[in-house]
């Protein structure tokens, strides 16, 4: 089951728009996801994301807008026409069916030979790790066993595109960890585009080649793990993708490669021009992740070029690989700041003024305007 | 002592269930049996003997009595699951908040009395009653059509009164199965045409049996419909077994009649059972 060209198709949304009554869960989505890649949908519950996921596998047709799969527009067309498949996050096994019987169903609707099908049911079961569970039940599975059914049940089909609404949901934490890389594996064997839909960041960070952060029906920024995480262009995706600390500032100047931003606490820091380049306001804020920040030692200086601020240490929480302290700016703002456990540096002590520095191209920045959002779901 | 007590707690608990078998069940079917065995007559009084005379010739004079009640049964069951399957189907999936409304105004007729509504068919289906009567003034049907006395009416009567009953256990099944396995059928590219039969159909088996059971087996045994809105040409089995025991005071006769009924009824069920299989009716149980 090599990666075939033909499986390689580009899913792309043209202005999707989904309301439900008065309610507006899809606000003019347009998204291209390329052949052969791991996409995610990432968002807390409600900002639309199951919603596009169902509007792509055909199960809702958008109120507005477009969706093309390998270029043909397939919006109009019902889900049992359409050349997707979807793991469910419920999985949706079929309960009087065996496991064998319930990874066939798809071949069987598109009456394949029966020899092929045993062929490709066998495969696909043998691939997923499940050849002696073949005259199971559903009802006999474990969670971790349905969702590899679940799985191969839609693989079987060799999908142009497959569909995954928050399949390891309901899996613990270890076995959830080890589908992941499962997952990854079993899509880099086959090469089919892999659309994943999720709440959890890590998740979709761990797992993604490119995703799409989505809040209120709306897509906030699409990048790959590390753009999005990097350079969060919202304050909202900031902050849903793990902590940070965003200071409120003035824009000094934005001229040239490098915009100089002056902080409330009076501190002028330098960052990338292109971290801003959305917003031409003169209210931002800056944002660094916490374990971007370099505790400096008493005396010690930072390195030429680096941004600094000062801080008063506060609690800390030791979690071996580093400690999180809380600190407060000059101006009472609470800071997180993860010192790693590299031996550099001592435990602080609470109330202890530090100076923290970090490199300017590890500064973000995003309008001052928008609201905060509620962390995680 | 305790423990003791612990032992014995079930089985005192199911008492009076055990109470009530007995007296109720166990005691009459045994007396019927042995009114069945018996010799006599009403004026003289019967004893029990090891008769089987009544068995062979209640059977072999009153045959077609009984295949005309398998087949009322059989037939009118058969109309009902084919009536009241789209009814509990549309309610379970398109019910909405509305569904035990619905299912309240199906079980309304109910709350009159068995016997009067068999009678408003009588009414309904007469000859020259406000049905037949103005198709037959307008000529769309001959003067000498009727339903009553047909074997149609019966099978109506029968139909009508085992709605219910056919309703709730396929409405129960329904209801319980998952949409999302719907869903996921159309998914894997089956028509909702194929998604129903290959899905709905096979979960919703369970409703089926049972309902075939319940409504198969009231209607073999059923008089009621036959004596008030059949003729002379439709007397089922029960019909017998109600004259022998009312008319001809035949006691012998009507407790034969009614084990040998029981006794077809039990191998119908058996083979029926084999047939579709209790398994998986087990299975959605657990």
């Amino acid at each position: 089951m090599n990666a075939a060209p033909s499986n390689r198709h580009d899913v792309r949304l043209e202005n999707v728009t989904k309301q439900f009554g008065g309610w507006t869960a899809v606000d003019d989505i347009s998204l291209t996801v390329k052949g052969g890649e791991f996409f995610s949908l990432l968002g807390p519950s409600g900002c639309g994301k199951s919603t596009t996921l169902s509007m792509i596998g055909g199960f809702e047709s958008p109120s507005v807008g477009a969706i093309y799969l390998g270029g043909e527009d397939v919006s109009r067309q019902p889900s049992y026409k359409r050349d997707v498949n979807t793991v469910f996050q419920s999985y949706a096994l079929f309960p009087h069916l065996d496991i064998f019987e319930n990874v066939a169903f798809g071949l069987r609707r598109k009456g394949l030979p029966k020899a092929e099908i045993e062929t490709r049911v066998r495969d696909m079961l043998a691939l997923v790790d499940l050849t002696s569970f073949i005259k199971r039940k559903p009802g006999q599975l474990s969670g971790g066993q349905a969702q590899r059914v679940a799985l191969a049940r839609a693989l079987v089909n060799k999908p142009k595109l497959l569909l995954l609404d928050e399949p390891l949901g309901a899996l613990d934490l270890k076995l959830r960890k080890q589908m992941q890389i499962e997952l990854k594996r079993i899509q880099s064997e086959i090469g089919i585009t892999f659309l994943f839909v999720t709440h959890d960041q890590e998740e979709a960070m761990a797992m993604s080649d490119r995703l799409a952060v989505m809040s209120k029906g709306r897509i906030e920024q699409v990048g790959t793990p590390a753009e999005v995480y990097d350079h969060p262009c919202t304050e909202f995706v900031a902050s849903f993708l793990g902590a940070s600390n965003l200071i409120p500032g003035q824009v000094v100047d934005r001229g040239g490669e490098t915009m100089v931003v002056k902080l409330e606490d009076g501190a002028v820091v330098k960052l990338p021009a292109i971290a801003l380049a959305a917003s031409n306001s003169a209210d931002v804020k800056i944002g660094v992740r916490p374990e971007k920040f370099l505790v400096l030692a008493a005396g010690e200086s930072e390195e030429p070029g680096w941004n600094v601020i000062e801080a008063v240490a506060g609690v800390s929480v030791y979690l071996g690989v580093s400690r999180q302290y809380m600190m407060e700016s000059k101006t009472g703002r609470p800071l997180s700041v993860y010192a790693q456990n590299s031996g550099r540096a001592g435990e602080l002590a609470p109330g202890e003024t530090v100076r923290l520095a970090w490199n300017p191209a590890h500064t973000f920045a995003v309008a001052a305007s928008q609201i905060q959002p509620a962390e995680g779901e | 002592m305790r423990r003791l007590r612990g032992k014995l707690a079930p089985y005192l608990l199911s008492l009076p269930s055990w109470v009530y078998l007995i007296v109720f069940f166990i005691i009459p079917l045994a007396s019927m049996l042995g009114m069945a065995l018996a010799v006599g007559d009403p004026l003289s009084g019967y004893t029990i003997s090891d008769n089987f005379q009544e068995f062979v010739t209640g059977f072999t004079s009153y045959e077609d009595a009984f295949a005309r009640s398998f087949w009322y049964g059989t037939a009118s069951t058969v109309i009902t699951l084919a009536v009241a399957y789209p009814v509990a189907y549309w309610i379970a999936f398109y019910g909405g908040r509305h569904k035990s409304t619905y299912l309240f105004l199906i079980m309304l007729p109910f709350f009159v009395s068995f016997v009067i509504r068999v009678l408003a068919w009588e009414f309904i289906l007469s000859d020259q009653g406000f049905v037949l009567g103005p198709l037959k003034a307008i000529g769309l049907l001959p003067q000498n059509f009727h339903l009553l006395s047909t074997q149609w009416a019966v099978i109506g009567g029968l139909v009508y009164n085992s709605f219910a009953y056919y309703v709730l256990p396929l409405y129960v099944v329904l209801e319980k199965i998952d949409r999302r396995l719907v869903r996921a059928a159309n998914d894997l590219y089956a028509s909702p045409a194929t998604a129903f039969m290959k899905i709905i159909l096979p979960l919703s088996a369970p409703g089926v049996f049972a309902g075939f059971l319940l409504v198969f087996v009231t209607n073999v045994g059923d008089f009621v419909n036959a004596a008030l809105l059949g003729g002379p040409g439709t007397y089922m089995i029960g019909n017998i077994i109600q004259d022998s025991f009312f008319e001809n005071q035949d006691y012998p006769m009507a407790a034969a009649l009614s084990s040998i009924l029981m006794l077809m009824l039990m191998i119908a069920i058996l083979l029926y059972s084999k047939a579709f299989g209790t398994e998986a009716i087990q299975e959605y149980a657990a």
